[in-house]
């Protein structure tokens, strides 16, 4: 299965930011979702990770998740998720990721 | 009266009773109408009782009836067959039998031969069965002796994989093979075939395994075993049978096999080069006494397999009646299948060529012995449980992204059996998660080695294994990670594999063999949909 690497896109709102992912989080991920969160944090407020476009998350990728929740708690910023499936919404309950960011239905409840 | 016994091809006159005129105070001795004499012709064109004072032709039988005073011939006729006689002397008044008494007769004899042909039929079908009846029980006494006698565990030697198949025929050959521990690193390797099925057989190779086993403790060689096996079963086997073997002696630790052969296949090994016929000739045992065996030796490298082979695979035919052959055979050995499980590939060939429908014509036994680099030792062939059926085996390399690999054959090996979206996707995480472990720990990245993985599935449960080469390494509790910690900068955000793999599945097992590490991943397939 090849694999679909990793992208990132940063969208200002009036909340905070929308960070757009894309392709496969794994520890590959790690340098593309710093520097997206190092974009995305120039804006107050919170900071969404959009997963609807997340093909595989692996266990390597929840670490890069966990680095991201580390970076934002230093700074006291809330950090939120949607676009999960149902599957990674398990996944984020069972690592307790799910108690230190918003999980949305979708991108309209952010 | 006699009664004509029915038989396959040959009518033979059967077991008779007698009738005894009341004037007569001796027995009349049962006179049999043999098939094609005159008297039978007389009797089936007559359409009744047969005077045999008017009768004009001559055969034995109507002298002999003439002379034990029969003057009556009642035929008993069913579909235009003679199925008995019934013989009459004088009549008590010494008076000549009249138009009534044989009109009676007649009658009589035509009222009692439709029952007697059905109990003709009845009698020939309770035979049939009865032989249908001891075939079956030989063939299971048969089956039982070679079960029982063939090796129940395969030799567990580090640097070498050897496996076996055995899998008789309806008829059930005479094939056997064997693994004796001879010490001091030395493995007797055994394979042979009786000329002959069922019971008989089935003696010969019990004698003649008794026969080996004793002799591979007295001899060195292996030329030195057959000859001797050869003299003692000379005398002990019936005719007309004989038993061609092949015996090997491997020396485990140099990798020498030394091997000599009365009249069985060649083995074949697949060497880096191609492959080789190891050649050896010899009579087969049991023929005549007094022969001679010649050793041969073969030096098995690091990755060398050789193949022993019984000609139930060479021989079987294909529906155009083509036998599979030896050049097939050599292909197919040359090829490496994936984790090099050559049982399972040769098997899978032969039925294909043989159509998976098509009765198997004589027993199938395959040896497989391969030298393994101990280092190096691919992924672990694994041999399902009982019940268990092997839905899909593969390996993969140890790379980075090789998991997304697994994920999809595992994925397309388990489609039909229905199991629901929730826990497909826990499995999927759980194979993941497992072959990266496979990849990085086991193997250490090492991209030269891979990740076996086999799916297999019985009533209850899907079970995936995943085997590395990480045997010699200790294997880690799944620690549960603490994520403030890890928030905290306290913990490295890592370590969340082997926690995920836990709370996917419904059981985890590990288990070290050969130098492989292994894994089993259980799914239940109708617990309930809460498996974390």
């Amino acid at each position: 299965m090849p694999d679909e690497g990793f992208e990132t896109q940063v969208q200002i709102t009036g909340k905070g930011a929308v960070v757009e992912l894309r392709g496969t989080v794994n520890r590959d991920a790690k340098e593309g979702m710093e520097a997206a969160y190092a974009e995305a944090s120039q804006t107050p407020g919170e900071i969404v990770l959009d997963f609807s476009k997340v093909e595989y998350i692996n266990s390597t990728g929840i670490a890069v998740i966990v680095g991201v929740l580390a970076m934002a708690r230093a700074e006291d910023r809330q950090v939120g998720a949607f676009g999960l499936t149902d599957h990674y919404k398990e996944v984020f309950e069972i690592t307790r990721l799910a108690d230190f960011m918003n999980i949305y239905q979708d991108a309209a409840a952010d | 009266m006699f009664l004509r016994k029915r038989s396959k091809g040959n009518q033979e006159p059967g077991q008779s009773g007698t009738m005894q005129p009341e004037t007569h105070t001796r027995s009349l001795e049962p006179i049999e109408i043999p098939p094609g004499d005159v008297l039978e012709t007389l009797l089936l064109s007559a359409g009744g009782p047969v005077e045999l004072s008017t009768v004009e032709v001559e055969s034995a039988t109507i002298e002999r009836l003439r002379e034990d005073g029969i003057e009556l011939v009642v035929p008993l006729i069913g579909q235009g067959e003679l199925l008995g006689a019934l013989y009459l002397g004088q009549r008590l008044s010494d008076q000549p039998y009249s138009t009534d008494d044989r009109r009676l007769l007649g009658n009589l004899a035509a009222q009692v031969a439709p029952a007697m042909k059905v109990a003709q039929l009845v009698r020939e079908q309770q035979v049939e069965a009865k032989e249908r009846e001891r075939i079956q029980q030989e063939l299971q006494v048969a089956a039982l002796i070679q079960q029982t006698l063939l090796p129940k565990e395969l030799p567990s030697i580090n640097g070498w994989n050897v496996d076996a198949f055995y899998r008789p025929a309806r008829a059930v050959g005479g094939d056997f093979y064997d693994f004796i521990d001879l010490g001091e690193a030395r493995l007797g390797v055994v394979i042979g075939d009786v000329t002959d099925k069922g019971v008989p057989a089935a003696l010969v190779m019990a004698t003649c395994r008794s026969m080996l086993r004793a002799a591979a403790f007295n001899h060195d060689s292996p030329s030195a075993v057959l000859a001797d096996v050869n003299d003692a079963l000379v005398p002990e086997i019936p005719p007309a049978m004989f038993v061609t073997c092949l015996y090997a002696i491997i020396d485990t630790d140099a990798g020498r096999v030394v091997f000599a052969n009365a009249g069985h296949n060649l083995p074949y090994v697949r060497t880096a080069d191609g492959v080789v016929e190891l050649r050896a000739t010899g009579m087969p045992l049991g023929l005549m006494p007094g022969m001679d065996y010649d050793d041969k030796v073969y030096e098995l490298s690091d990755g060398d397999l050789m193949v022993l082979t019984s000609d139930g695979i060479t021989e079987a035919h294909n529906p155009e009646g083509e036998m599979y052959g030896f050049s097939r055979l050599m292909g197919r050995v040359a090829a490496k299948p994936k984790n090099d499980d050559m049982v399972t590939s040769l098997v899978a060939d032969l039925e294909r060529w043989t159509g998976s429908d098509a009765e198997q014509e004589d027993d199938i036994t395959l040896v497989v012995v391969r030298r393994t680099a101990s280092a190096e030792d691919s992924a672990a062939v694994f041999h399902p449980s009982e019940g268990e059926r092997l839905l899909a085996e593969f390996a993969v390399p140890s790379i980075e992204g090789s998991e997304r690999l697994a994920i999809e054959k595992v994925s397309a090996a388990i489609a039909t059996l229905g199991l629901d979206e929730t826990r497909l996707e826990r499995l999927k995480t759980a194979v993941g998660e497992t072959v990266m472990n496979a990849i990085e720990h086991g193997n250490e990245n090492d991209a030269t080695l891979d990740v076996g993985v086999q799916v297999t599935a019985d009533a209850g449960r899907l079970v995936v294994r995943v085997t590395d080469h990480g045997g010699d390494k200790d294997i880690p509790d799944a620690a549960i990670p603490d994520i403030e910690a890890k928030l905290a900068g306290e913990q490295t955000p890592r370590g969340w594999g082997l926690f995920l793999i836990e709370k996917m599945v419904d059981e985890v097992n590990r288990a070290r063999e050969n130098g492989s590490h292994i894994v089993e991943l259980v799914m239940k397939r109708e617990g309930d949909a809460d498996a974390g």
